[in-house]
């Protein structure tokens, strides 16, 4: 049988160790070759770059880039690695796990079963992204912490906080930082919805970061048409607030002024 | 007196030295001069001034009862419960006699058997009724509740961090066999200490050792990440407190502050004994990224009900942030 390439994902080292002598243990069954470990999702993104294992061992919770956003970013890579989450206890994420066909394992491990899921691995689908986002609420109550944007083979990580603004326009969403714009593929109305905290809806198709705001300027004659437009810090663009947002974003105006 | 048993079973007469009690009667006594007083005036307007005139013949009687109650309380504590409820009010309803024949004897009052009978009685009818109020009060709250809801209380490890400690004890197995046999033997411990009986209480010595083994069970999994110090000047080791009030309260900090973070943080622990009371300040770095607040809440508010059953009004918990840092500062009356 041909070996796989294994990357395991945990905060606690001695977790990690043990998942090492397990695939050891399984090798004569199913022959692995570990190609790397790391400490959290953002360092395994990294180990990514330069190797694309088979299968991906992730841990549930981990500082600074937990499992569940770390398969959110997966899921973007042109031929993502099969991901078999690792958990000591999430009774909710396991259940929908179960639901959702997605293959776990409880800490501590069994062999038995971890050789069973190495050989399901091949054919293992991403978690699908429905599966993920009903998680968050759980498991990562403040939403993801970066956003991905595939370019030219590369996944890149855009933080959430360098982000100024969203902009949907025709098919895609674009996400702008003061240095330049991402390309996500993202719906506009879910990124609202998950960064509620983070973001304000001034038009159909426009989220600002309420921090960026610098102020407001009105638009046009004095009469009818007349609109207003956002000033948002570090660039130059002006965003147009569309009358039926104006009254949402006027009362935060107020509330920030006070 | 080592537990919420404290009382023989069966008995209800309260503790007269808790603070919540003398409480509970002042306030309750004063109800019922104000009572009283409505019953006596004939016009709204001059019920404040008849209760004052109520209050100069309650209030020393109320005191001198409430002295000599804590004073007599463990005596009284060994007669069956109705005797008890009788000589208490027996107690009080002789003060109130004498305390007339004094006012008497001062010239406040007119003397004569009829005067010093009505007084006599209207403190026992009042102290009867502050018994029957503590007698439901202690049945709502009867033992058995209490202690089952002391039990339910107590707080459970998060499974959570049994799991993760025993995948952390199997990774040791092979290669170091005797560190992994010290953590099992830890585990056993931490284990035995939560399944025993929560309603005695333990000596804080225990206490902290039981603490110690927990913080060194979370070392083995979480490494560097994870530093402790220990501030613990001349505490009498034979002091006893509640069980499993400190350690919830760790692995609090340890699950909002260190878990959540890459970088490696400090949980501290300080004693201090200050007269009668001790203090007992945790702290562990806020983590910005690690937002399960509610959580957090409430295990406080489990802890704050348990403390509430022990101690009634005399023990505090308060959880402040302070310059990224998460504070829990706990007050327990000293009681050996």
């Amino acid at each position: 049988m041909q070996e796989l390439s294994v990357l395991i994902v945990d905060d606690e080292a001695p977790a990690r160790a043990r998942l090492r002598e397990l695939l050891g243990d399984v090798a004569g069954e199913t022959p692995t070759r570990v190609v790397g470990e790391a400490e959290n999702g953002l360092a395994a993104l990294d180990l990514l770059e330069h190797e694309s294992p088979d299968v991906v061992f992730v841990d549930i919770r981990m500082p600074k880039m937990g499992g569940i956003e770390l398969a959110q970013h997966l899921a973007h890579l042109p031929q993502p690695p099969a991901l078999i989450f690792t958990t000591a206890y999430d009774a909710y994420a396991v259940q929908a796990f179960e639901v959702n066909a997605v293959d776990y394992l409880l800490k501590p491990v069994r062999a038995a079963r971890l050789a069973s899921a190495l050989g399901k691995a091949r054919a293992l689908r991403p978690p699908p992204a429905t599966l993920l986002q009903s998680l968050q609420p759980s498991l990562q109550p403040d939403g993801r912490r970066h956003l991905s944007c595939h370019e030219r083979g590369r996944l890149l990580l855009i933080p959430i906080d360098a982000v100024l603004y969203l902009k949907a326009d025709l098919k895609y969403v674009t996400a702008r930082t003061k240095e330049r714009e991402y390309l996500l593929d993202e719906s506009l109305t879910h990124l609202e919805h998950e960064f509620a905290q983070r973001f304000i809806r001034l038009h159909r198709s426009v989220l600002v970061a309420k921090e960026a705001i610098l102020g407001f300027e009105r638009n046009g004659p004095e009469e009818a048409d007349a609109h207003w437009l956002a000033l948002v810090r570090d660039v130059p663009e002006r965003l147009p607030v569309s009358r039926r947002q104006w009254p949402v974003v006027k009362s935060y105006a107020r509330q920030l002024s006070t | 007196m080592a537990s919420i048993k404290q009382n023989p079973a069966g008995h209800r007469l309260p503790d007269f030295r808790n603070l919540g009690v003398m409480l509970r009667l002042l306030l309750g006594v004063n109800l019922l001069a104000l009572a009283a007083a409505l019953v006596q005036v004939t016009h709204l307007a001059a019920w404040p001034e008849r209760y004052i005139d109520l209050a100069v013949w309650v209030e020393p009687l109320l005191l001198c009862s409430l002295l000599l109650l804590a004073v007599l309380r463990d005596l009284l504590w060994r007669l069956p419960y109705r005797l008890a409820a009788a000589t208490v009010i027996a107690l009080v309803a002789l003060q109130a006699a004498l305390l007339h024949d004094f006012w008497r004897f001062m010239g406040f009052a007119e003397g004569g058997w009829a005067a010093v009978a009505r007084a006599a009685l209207l403190a026992a009818g009042c102290a009867g009724a502050m018994l029957a109020y503590f007698h439901l009060r202690a049945g709502a709250l009867s033992p058995a509740l209490a202690e089952a809801r002391l039990q339910a209380l107590t707080a459970r490890i998060r499974p959570h961090f049994l799991f993760n400690s025993l995948n952390a004890v199997l990774s040791l197995i092979r290669a170091e066999p005797r560190r992994a046999e010290h953590a099992l033997e830890e585990l056993a411990d931490l284990f035995r200490a939560l399944m025993r009986d929560h309603r005695d209480l333990v000596p804080l010595a225990d206490e902290i050792a039981l603490c110690r083994q927990y913080l060194d069970l979370e070392k083995l999994r979480l490494g560097d990440r994870l530093h402790v110090e220990w501030a613990i000047d001349d505490l009498p080791g034979e002091m006893r407190v509640p069980p499993l009030m400190l350690q919830p309260l760790l692995e609090n900090a340890v699950y909002h502050g260190i878990e959540p973070s890459a970088a490696p943080g400090t949980v501290r622990i300080r004693f201090a004994r200050r007269g009668d009371e001790l203090t007992v300040e945790l702290s562990n770095p806020v983590c910005p990224e690690g937002a399960h607040v509610a959580g957090n809440r409430m295990a406080l508010a489990n802890i704050r009900e348990r403390l509430a059953l022990y101690y009634d009004l005399e023990a505090r918990l308060e959880a402040r942030e302070e310059n990224g840092t998460y504070i829990v500062h706990m007050v327990l009356p000293c009681r050996n």
